[in-house]
C-alpha cells in the first residue's frame, strides 16, 4: 500500500488546550526548532492516522485572531497565506475551548475565509456538564460549514474520532461561513476586479497586516486602493463586529448554557489568589518555596554527578593508553561534559516550576497583581513572566516579552531581564557558596547557604527593577499603552504536558549550551596543555633546577612541574596578562581565565576551572570543589576562594553580561546592535565596580 | 444609568454602549468587547488597577485608562 503524507496545522487561541492535543496526537514524537530567521518556536510532531496516512502536525503559536500584533502571530498568518510553503496545511484544526466558544469562533471564521479545509475541534468537552453547556452539533456544523470534533485533550476523549475525521479531509468544505466583505462592498468589489485570481480575504490580510507574502506586493495593492490607516482600522473593527454578529446568531440556536447548573470554581479561587493581602503573601510564599527547594533538592543529584565525573576521569586516565588523546579525554572532554550535566537537576526543577505556574493559569493572576507596581518602574505586569522565566534562562524570557503590547515597556523588560538569576549562574553560585559560606542553620530552619542564594536572587530582581526605573526616566520612546490580558480558568497542570515541556526545554538547553561548553573545554585544554617558548617546553629542567635544594618527593616534583607548565601555557599567559585588572577584585589568573571564557556563557566558569585544575593537578579523583577549596594564592598566602573574593565573584557574576546567546537574542528582538551593546558595556562595567568595592571592603 | 467601566462596582453588570474606536485596541474588540455585550466587574487589583472583567464570557484584565474609554449602561 502506498503511504500518504499530509500536513495538519493546529490553530487556536491561547489556553484552549492546543498543546495538550498536540501532545495527545504525537506523544514524544516531536521536534522543536525555530522558524528561519526569527526565534519563534516551531513545533512539529508526527502521527499515524487510519488508512496508512502519516501526518506532520504543526503546533502554531496561539493567536486570538488573524490580525497579528506580534511576531508569533505573524508566523501563523504567513504560513496560512503561502500555499507554496512545504508545511502549508492540507487540513487546519481550529482548537476551541467549549467554555469560550464564542470568542474562539472569531478565529475560526477567519480561517474559513482562507478556504482551507477546516475541522472545528471543541476541546474540554468533559467540562460541559459541569458548566451547564449543551451544543446542537448538527446545527453548528451546518451553519459553520465544517465538521466538528468534540474532544477532551486532558482526558484523552474523542481523539480516535478526530483522527478518523482528519482522514476525510478531502471531503471537507472550503466555503467561507460568512461574507465579511459586506462591510464595505464598493471597496471589496474594486479589489476583486483588480486581482481576480486572488482570494479576497487574503488581499485584505495583506493590506492590513505586516505579513510578508510571496507573489503579492503589498505596496502595489495598497497604492491602487489606498485607504488611510484610520479608515483601515475602522474597517477592521467593522469586520470584527460583523463576525461576532454572525457567531452570536449561530450560537443562539447552537448553544444553550444553563447558568443555574454552572459552577464557578475559578472565581472563588480568584477571590483568595488576587486578594489584596493574601494574593501577595501567596505569591511570595510560592517564590520562596521554589528557590529554597531548588537549592536543597538539587544538591543531592548534583553532588552525585560531580563525584561520578571525577571518578570517570580518573578511570579513563588509569585504563586508557597513556598519551595526548587520553589526556584530552580525561582532562578536557570528561570534565567539560561533567560541567554541562551538573546543571540538569536545577534547570529541570526551574522549568518544572515555571511550567506548572503557566499551565495552572496562575501566571496570569501574577500579571494582574503586579501590573500597577511594575508600571511605576516603566514595566508592565506582563514583565513579571519574563522576569520569572529569566530565572531559568534569559533567552526564552526575552522571547516571552512579545506579548507586551507597549514597545517601551517591552524594550525595558528585554534590557533588564539578563539581571535575573538565570540557571547558568546557579552552578557558579552553588560552588562558590559551598566554598565560602558555612553550611549552618540560623533560627533553626534557615540554611545559611540557601539564604545566601535567595539573597542573590533578590539582588538580581532588585537590580532589574532598579535599572528599569532608571531606563524609564532616560528612554524617550513614544507609543500608546494598552494592556489586555486573558485570565484563563484554573486548571490542574497535566503531568504529560509538564513532563514534555521540562524534557524539551532541558534537552534544548543542554544541547545548545552543551555544544559551546564542550567546544570551549576542548580549546581550553589545548591552550592549557601547550605553551610558547622555552619556559613551557623546558618546564621540567627549570623546576628541577629551582627546587634542587628543597628535597621534593616524586609527586611533589610532578605537581610543581605541572603547575609551572600551566602558568606558562597559552592560557596561563592570557590569565597573567589580565591579572593586573582583576587582582583588585581578589581574583588570581586562573579565575581570570574562567572569567574570560565565561563571556561566551557563564556556566563555562565551573567547567573551565575543572579543566584548569585537572590539567594542573595530580589526582583526578578529587572533586572540583575540593580542588578549589585547597587552592592557595602564592602572593597573599591565603586561600584563593576566601570570603572576600567569594563575595566579590558572586557579585561579579550577578551583574556582568556574560552570555553571547542573550546578546544575540536581544539583537534579534530589538533589530539593532545598539541595545545588546548597551547591555554588555553597562552591565559588565557595573559588575566590575561593585565587585571591586565589595572585595576592598571585605578583605 | 450611563457611566464607564472604570466606575463600575465589584459585581456590577452593565451593557457596553459605545467607545472611542481610537482609544480601544482592536485586540480588546476581538476578545468580545463590543457594543451590546454584557460586562461584569469581577475583581479590582489590590492597588486599584487593573480591572478584572467578564466581557461576553471572556475573563480578562484591562487597565483603568482603557476602562475609562468604554461607556456602559448599568443593568444590575
Amino acid at each position: 500500500m502506498s503511504h500518504e503524507n499530509i500536513n495538519i496545522a493546529l490553530i487556536g487561541n491561547p489556553n484552549t488546550g492546543k498543546t495538550s492535543l498536540f501532545n495527545q496526537l504525537t506523544g514524544l514524537n516531536q521536534q522543536v526548532g525555530n522558524y528561519p530567521g526569527i526565534t519563534v518556536e516551531k513545533k512539529i510532531g508526527f502521527c499515524k492516522l487510519p488508512h496508512n496516512i502519516k501526518a506532520n502536525i504543526l503546533d502554531l503559536p496561539g493567536t486570538y485572531s488573524l490580525n497579528a500584533s506580534s511576531i508569533d502571530e505573524n508566523v501563523v498568518i504567513e504560513l496560512l497565506l503561502n500555499r507554496n510553503d512545504k508545511l502549508f496545511p492540507d487540513v487546519a484544526l481550529v482548537v476551541t475551548d467549549v467554555e469560550n466558544l464564542k470568542r474562539n469562533l472569531l478565529l475560526f471564521t477567519q480561517i474559513k475565509d482562507l478556504e482551507i479545509p477546516t475541522i472545528l475541534v471543541i476541546n474540554m468537552a468533559d467540562r460541559m456538564e459541569y458548566k451547564g453547556i449543551s451544543l446542537d452539533l448538527p446545527h453548528l456544523e451546518q451553519e459553520l460549514k465544517t465538521k466538528i470534533a468534540l474532544i477532551s485533550s486532558r482526558k484523552g476523549l474523542g481523539i480516535e474520532e478526530l483522527k478518523n475525521l482528519i482522514v476525510t479531509y478531502k471531503t471537507l468544505s472550503t466555503e467561507p461561513c460568512l461574507n465579511a466583505s459586506e462591510i464595505d462592498s464598493d471597496y471589496f468589489n474594486h479589489l476583486r476586479k483588480a486581482f481576480p485570481n486572488q482570494l479576497l480575504y487574503k488581499l485584505w490580510l495583506v493590506i492590513t497586516q505586516d505579513a510578508n507574502f510571496a507573489n503579492l506586493d503589498r505596496h502595489e495593492i495598497r497604492n491602487s486602493y489606498t485607504k488611510s490607516l484610520s479608515e483601515l482600522k475602522r474597517l477592521q473593527q467593522k469586520e470584527t463586529i460583523k463576525r461576532y454578529q454572525f457567531i452570536n446568531n449561530v450560537l443562539k440556536v447552537g448553544q444553550t448554557i444553563d447558568k443555574a447548573v454552572a459552577k464557578d470554581f475559578s472565581s472563588r479561587l480568584d477571590r483568595i489568589l488576587t486578594h489584596k493581602v493574601w494574593g501577595y503573601v501567596i505569591f511570595f510564599a510560592i517564590l520562596f518555596v521554589i528557590f529554597q527547594s531548588i537549592f536543597d533538592w538539587s544538591s543531592y543529584p548534583m553532588d552525585f554527578i560531580d563525584t561520578t565525573f571525577a571518578n570517570l576521569s580518573s578511570y579513563a586516565a588509569a585504563h586508557l593508553q597513556p598519551g595526548v588523546l587520553t589526556d584530552l579525554v580525561s582532562q578536557g572532554i570528561i570534565p567539560g561534559i561533567g560541567g554541562i550535566v551538573i546543571f540538569i537537576p536545577q534547570i529541570a526543577f526551574l522549568f518544572l516550576f515555571i511550567s506548572i505556574l503557566e499551565e495552572s493559569g496562575y501566571m496570569s493572576r501574577v500579571v494582574f497583581l503586579m501590573d500597577k507596581i511594575m508600571r511605576k518602574f516603566g514595566l508592565s505586569g506582563k514583565s513579571v513572566v519574563p522576569l520569572i522565566s529569566g530565572t531559568a534562562c534569559a533567552i526564552p524570557a526575552i522571547m516571552a516579552t512579545r506579548n507586551i503590547e507597549n514597545w517601551k515597556e517591552r524594550l525595558i523588560t528585554i534590557l533588564v531581564t539578563p539581571f535575573t538569576t538565570c540557571s547558568a549562574r546557579l552552578p557558579v553560585y552553588a560552588i562558590i557558596i559551598a566554598l565560602v559560606i558555612p553550611n549552618e542553620r540560623v533560627l533553626g530552619i534557615l540554611n545559611l547557604q540557601g539564604l545566601t542564594l535567595m539573597l542573590l536572587y533578590l539582588l538580581g530582581f532588585g537590580m532589574a527593577i532598579f535599572s528599569s526605573y532608571i531606563l524609564n526616566l532616560i528612554l524617550k520612546v513614544k507609543g500608546k499603552t494598552f494592556f489586555v490580558v486573558e485570565m484563563p480558568n484554573y486548571k490542574l497542570p497535566l503531568f504529560k504536558n509538564v513532563a514534555i515541556n521540562v524534557l524539551e526545554k532541558t534537552k534544548a538547553f543542554v544541547t545548545g549550551a552543551g555544544k559551546i561548553i564542550l567546544a570551549i573545554s576542548i580549546i581550553l585544554w589545548f591552550l592549557a596543555s601547550y605553551g610558547p617558548g622555552k619556559n613551557f617546553s623546558n618546564a621540567e629542567a627549570i623546576v628541577i633546577e629551582k627546587t634542587q635544594h628543597s628535597n621534593l618527593s616524586e609527586t611533589g616534583l610532578e605537581n610543581a612541574v605541572a603547575a609551572h607548565k600551566l602558568e606558562n601555557s597559552y592560557i596561563g599567559l592570557m590569565g597573567k596578562t589580565i591579572e593586573p585588572v582583576i587582582s583588585p577584585l581578589g581574583y588570581d589568573w586562573k579565575i581570570g581565565i574562567a572569567i574570560i571564557s565565561s563571556f561566551a556563557a557563564r556556566e563555562v566558569f565551573v567547567g573551565t576551572l575543572a579543566t584548569i585544575y585537572s590539567v594542573g593537578g595530580s589526582d583526578n579523583d578529587e572533586t572540583i570543589k575540593n580542588k578549589m577549596a585547597a587552592e592557595i594564592n602564592p602572593i597573599t598566602g591565603k586561600k584563593v576562594f576566601n570570603f572576600a573574593s567569594g563575595i566579590s565573584l558572586l557579585l561579579f557574576y550577578a551583574f556582568a553580561m556574560q552570555c553571547a546567546s542573550t546578546l544575540a537574542v536581544t539583537k534579534k528582538e530589538t533589530n539593532t546592535w545598539k541595545w545588546p551593546a548597551a547591555q554588555l558595556v553597562f552591565m559588565s562595567a557595573f559588575a566590575y565596580v561593585v565587585a571591586l568595592i565589595a572585595y576592598q571592603l571585605l578583605k | 444609568m450611563q457611566t464607564t467601566i472604570h466606575s463600575l462596582k465589584k459585581g456590577e453588570k452593565a451593557i457596553i454602549m459605545e467607545f472611542d474606536l481610537d482609544a480601544v485596541p482592536l485586540k480588546l474588540l476581538e476578545m468580545g468587547c463590543l457594543p451590546g455585550n454584557i460586562v461584569e466587574l469581577l475583581q479590582i487589583a489590590p492597588l486599584g488597577d487593573p480591572l478584572y472583567l467578564d466581557i461576553n464570557g471572556s475573563h480578562l484584565a484591562i487597565r483603568i485608562e482603557t476602562a475609562k474609554e468604554i461607556i456602559v449602561d448599568i443593568i444590575s
